[in-house]
């Protein structure tokens, strides 16, 4: 299982590597969305509750982007029958589609993040990174299980780019509530770790719940 | 036709619905500072526990569907889920108008119950074009079994998510009228909450029946074309 999950990973990755397709995608869309934000709340630097929220938001949305494209090379040149009548798990496929998107949303991250401080946000971000870093791979760790379900959930629908986002929107809420309110306390002006064991437990618990979840559903989806 | 018992199951209904509104007319008192608005409660909260119960339950039958392969499971869990999202529509629309009358607006962000309720209402709003946009019936009950079982899973944690995110520092008047409601009010409440129980199964079978009514009806014609053919 562990061995097929790899090999499409690889696949995934070195996909990703020579077509440069999603994670280019990703974080231009979140540059674009600093830009609206700035312009749509008129203001040039944000701290607090609005840079947490504007953060995670962006995030959130990037990775809708990213969803979006999960299973598009499956789909658009039929490699989704070539991996199903491969002899594995489907699990191994929901673990490698998981971890691909996981890496992604870090990749997106490590650019991200040091636009927004740079574009949009006050307070320096150096001082409070070590303690936000938990949070966004807690996060990311959210974002790619639901993300992957929700992925492959869509595929076989008449019109999944349409039934995807709001399929995931509402399911990341809990993600959201969770990032949002831990990051918001570390990016004041006088960064304090405020109530930060209790969002990451909720992020953990969530992340726990929908690994299991998917799991244990996933081999009922993507079989024909 | 009907199934066993549904004659007794609505006559039942039809006795708990008069009598929970005949309880609630003249036997509960108004209360002291919401005055006679706060009878909405008695409509409100049990049509949202049982919507949340329809949709947890939605989830169980889905997970019946999946392990024993039998179709008429997820006609259930779809008829349960359906059922759940029109009383939704009823709980968000009572729900503002409670809020509108006791605290000036019709949507309060601070209340936890009624924003997770929300945010439960959007996804299951997403059913429909789920299951009706894939046309392999086989496999359009698969992937609504799949999601019904996500789903089903999500109204927890997103209530425990939701709680945590508000700040306590609202009134809260589900659990304050839950912990100490006097008891006249309790009975009433007890009763309008097994009368809404009542409504949704009764509803549930009979949607059941007329979905199994017009499936055979489909057969038959199906089997009277092929003999005029012939």
């Amino acid at each position: 299982m562990i061995r097929a999950a790899r090999a499409i990973l690889v696949k995934d990755l070195r996909l990703e590597l020579r077509t440069k397709e999603s994670v280019p995608a990703m974080t231009l869309f979140t540059v674009t969305v600093y830009v609206l934000f700035h312009f749509g709340l008129d203001r040039d630097t944000l701290e607090g509750s609005l840079a947490s929220g504007v953060l995670w938001v962006t995030l959130l949305l990037a990775a809708v982007v990213g969803v979006a494209r999960l299973f598009a090379a499956e789909r658009e040149q039929g490699g989704i029958d070539g991996l199903l009548l491969a002899p594995v798990d489907r699990t191994a496929l929901f673990v490698a589609k998981a971890a691909a998107l996981f890496l992604f949303l870090c990749a997106v991250e490590i650019v991200a993040l040091p636009a927004f401080a740079l574009l949009l946000l006050g307070p320096d971000l150096l001082e409070p990174l070590p303690r936000l870093l938990p949070i966004l791979l807690l996060a990311n760790a959210g974002l790619a299980a639901v993300g992957a379900l929700v992925a492959a959930l869509a595929t076989a629908t008449r019109a999944p780019e349409l039934i995807m986002p709001l399929l995931l929107l509402p399911l990341l809420v809990p993600v959201l509530i969770g990032a949002a309110e831990a990051s918001e306390p570390l990016l004041r002006d006088d960064p304090v770790a405020d109530r930060l064991g209790r969002w990451l437990g909720l992020l953990t618990l969530y992340d726990v719940v929908f690994v299991l979840l998917s799991v244990a559903v996933f081999d009922y989806l993507l079989e024909d | 036709m009907y199934s066993k018992g549904f004659r007794p199951l609505s006559i039942a209904t039809v006795v708990a619905l008069a009598s929970a509104l005949a309880l609630v007319f003249f036997y509960a008192p108004n209360d002291a500072d919401q005055g006679f608005v706060q009878k909405i409660f008695y409509v409100h909260v049990p049509m949202a526990i049982v919507a949340l119960g329809g949709w947890v339950a939605g989830g169980l039958m889905a997970i019946k569907h999946l392990r024993s392969g039998d179709r008429s499971w997820d006609v259930r869990s779809y008829v349960a889920i359906h059922l759940s999202i029109i009383l939704g529509v009823g709980v968000l629309v009572t729900g503002a108008i409670w809020a509108r009358a006791s605290w000036g607006h019709w949507w309060v962000w601070d209340e936890p119950v009624l924003v997770s309720f929300l945010i439960v209402f959007l996804l299951y709003c997403v059913y429909y074009p789920l299951r009706f946009s894939i046309e392999d019936p086989e496999r359009q009950a698969r992937y609504s079994s799949v999601f019904a079982i996500t789903a089903g899973a999500f109204v927890p944690l997103n209530f425990i998510a939701v709680r945590l995110a508000e700040s306590f520092t609202h009134p809260r008047v589900l659990s304050q009228t839950g912990g100490n409601l006097p008891g006249e009010m309790r009975l009433t409440f007890l009763v309008s909450l097994a009368a809404m129980t009542l409504l949704f199964v009764t509803l549930w079978k009979l949607e059941l029946a007329s979905k199994n009514a017009s499936a055979q009806l489909k057969r038959l014609r199906t089997k009277l074309n092929a003999r005029l053919a012939a």
